[in-house]
């Protein structure tokens, strides 16, 4: 079980798109997990065939569990987390191991613990090793058995039929993706993307869970984190102009908002500022070697979400508006990916459309900066020794002391500053 | 030149270009004078998907300085209801 953000401590696994004896390819999505926030699709680290699904569907674990064993060439791995991204490791295994009877003992140690661990009770499988040796593929078959229902009927999994009551696509009218013969959420999806084309569809989560998610790592940054702020007011004359120039001459779909200004200005200053850019973990602080931009998107019924852009400052303005389309779309039917809740470097947050002038915003632990953007608004400003009206936003800055100092802080927010001078560079 | 809308051509054409930010009930209880972007909170991506639709579905290349048409569904049906180049 992965660690999908800093507050998560357990999760539970609502879908395995892939059964034992499937290759799967690394950067695959595998299974969908729930934690409490969101439904994220898990990527697969590595690839390989898979042996055995560990974590059944509907069982919550604790981060760090292993959900499934893959075998990568002659050795086993396990599929979740790389070392890296595990939590302490958990004082209880959530599984009874059944007392073996004598006749069993025959199975290896390895299989008898997968077998433990699977929930498959040994005495019930047939064992086809040596003198009825109970092998370790006797084990995966028992468990594809456990989970295939009669032939001719359509399987689907309960994750999938809960989303498509949610999103009120009829069950009877999918198909299930040819190579896994079993409806699965994405299926489900699909369907609704396709009639979201004419109407989009909030698809809204448990409320509740999330508020208490946000609470807790808000909670926690606030304790842990010593804040800075710093505030900076831009004249954006340059970049509107640019924009409204840009936009009279591009098919509407390509339309730039300023916020992909913004966002791209803030990537390119947060490649030049190291200190701000990066994850604070066991009293260190670790840099990134590439700016992911974790966007903060607000939800339709309240709770609030933070899709990440990958590699935000080597993508062009037109590039970002698309990505950050298709994070909110992501963030809005509840189709994060695992990537949205790790991946994140330094995040953005702009409440420009609710009218206020700034926010000084909550760093999202363990990033340890949060860039926001007020509305921009028309007030008066000199330029050149004379009082003149432009479109003014103002640029906060919250970041942690341990990893940065204000003069860092202030370079960066004066580069964004610079950057958005000149839009036509951006 | 497209011969202009009639005020119920108008309204389908808004209430179709803002199919799921709110359901068909919710939005013939609007008002037709309220702002659309703030009682539908409606951000400004959000809007940038309405007025795609509306243009798709006119064949009518709506400007960004002719956004403040698009304010109420009052004043949309106006915009969308004059004889236009």
């Amino acid at each position: 079980m992965p660690a999908l953000g800093a507050d998560m401590t357990e999760g539970t696994v609502l879908e395995w798109l892939v059964k034992a004896g499937d290759t799967v390819r690394k950067g695959d999505i595998v299974a969908v997990v729930d934690t409490d926030k969101a439904a994220i699709e898990v990527e697969c680290f590595t690839s390989g065939t898979v042996s055995a699904v560990l974590v059944p569907v509907g069982s919550r674990v604790p981060v760090g569990t292993p959900l499934a064993v893959l075998a990568a060439g002659p050795g086993m791995t396990e599929v979740g987390p790389t070392q890296d991204e595990r939590g302490p490791a958990p004082e209880t295994v959530p599984h009874v191991e059944p007392g073996p009877p004598a006749e069993v003992r025959l199975a290896t140690p390895p299989t008898r613990k997968f077998a433990a661990e699977s929930g498959v009770d040994l005495t019930t499988v047939h064992g086809s090793g040596r003198d009825g040796r109970v092998t370790h593929a006797d084990v995966a078959r028992a468990i594809a058995a456990r989970t295939s229902l009669p032939a001719g009927r359509v399987r689907i999994s309960p994750y999938a039929r809960k989303l498509a009551t949610e999103l009120g696509v009829a069950v009877s009218s999918l198909s299930p993706t040819q190579a896994r013969r079993a409806i699965h959420a994405r299926d489900v999806r699909a369907a609704a993307q396709r009639r979201a084309e004419r109407a989009p569809v909030r698809h809204s989560q448990d409320a509740e869970a999330m508020r208490r998610a946000i609470g807790a790592l808000m909670a926690r940054a606030k304790r842990e984190i010593p804040h800075y702020y710093l505030s900076t007011t831009i004249d954006l004359h340059t970049a509107v102009e640019w924009l409204r120039e840009h936009n009279l001459h591009v098919p509407i779909p390509e339309r730039l908002l300023p916020a992909a200004l913004l966002l791209k200005a803030t990537a390119l200053a947060a490649r030049r500022a190291p200190q701000l850019n990066g994850h604070w973990v066991d009293d260190s602080f670790r840099p990134a070697d590439s700016v992911h931009l974790g966007t903060a998107v607000a939800l339709r019924g309240g709770g609030l979400l933070t899709p990440v852009i990958l590699d935000a400052a080597d993508r062009s303005a037109s590039e970002l508006m698309a990505e950050l389309r298709a994070a909110v779309t992501r963030a809005r039917t509840g189709a994060l990916r695992s990537t949205d809740l790790t991946a994140g470097t330094i995040t953005v947050t702009n409440l420009g459309d609710n009218g206020v002038e700034s926010v000084h915003g909550v760093i999202y632990p363990p990033q340890v900066a949060l860039v926001g953007f007020g509305a921009i608004t028309s007030r008066p400003w000199a330029v050149d020794g004379l009082l003149g009206v432009r479109p003014l936003v103002t640029a906060t800055l919250s970041a942690d002391h341990r990893a940065s100092d204000g003069a860092t802080g202030a370079r960066f927010l004066s580069r964004i500053a610079a950057l958005l001078q000149q839009p036509e560079e951006l | 030149m497209t011969p202009p809308l009639t005020r119920a051509e108008a309204k389908s054409a808004l209430h179709a270009a803002l199919a799921g930010f709110a359901s068909e009930a919710e939005l013939e209880q609007l008002s037709p004078s309220e702002n659309l972007r703030e009682a539908l909170e409606l951000d400004s991506m959000d809007f940038l998907t309405f007025v795609e639709r509306l243009s798709e579905q006119l064949g009518r290349r709506i400007e960004e300085d002719d956004y403040d048409h698009l304010a109420t569904l009052d004043s949309a049906a106006d915009f969308l209801g004059e004889a236009h180049r």
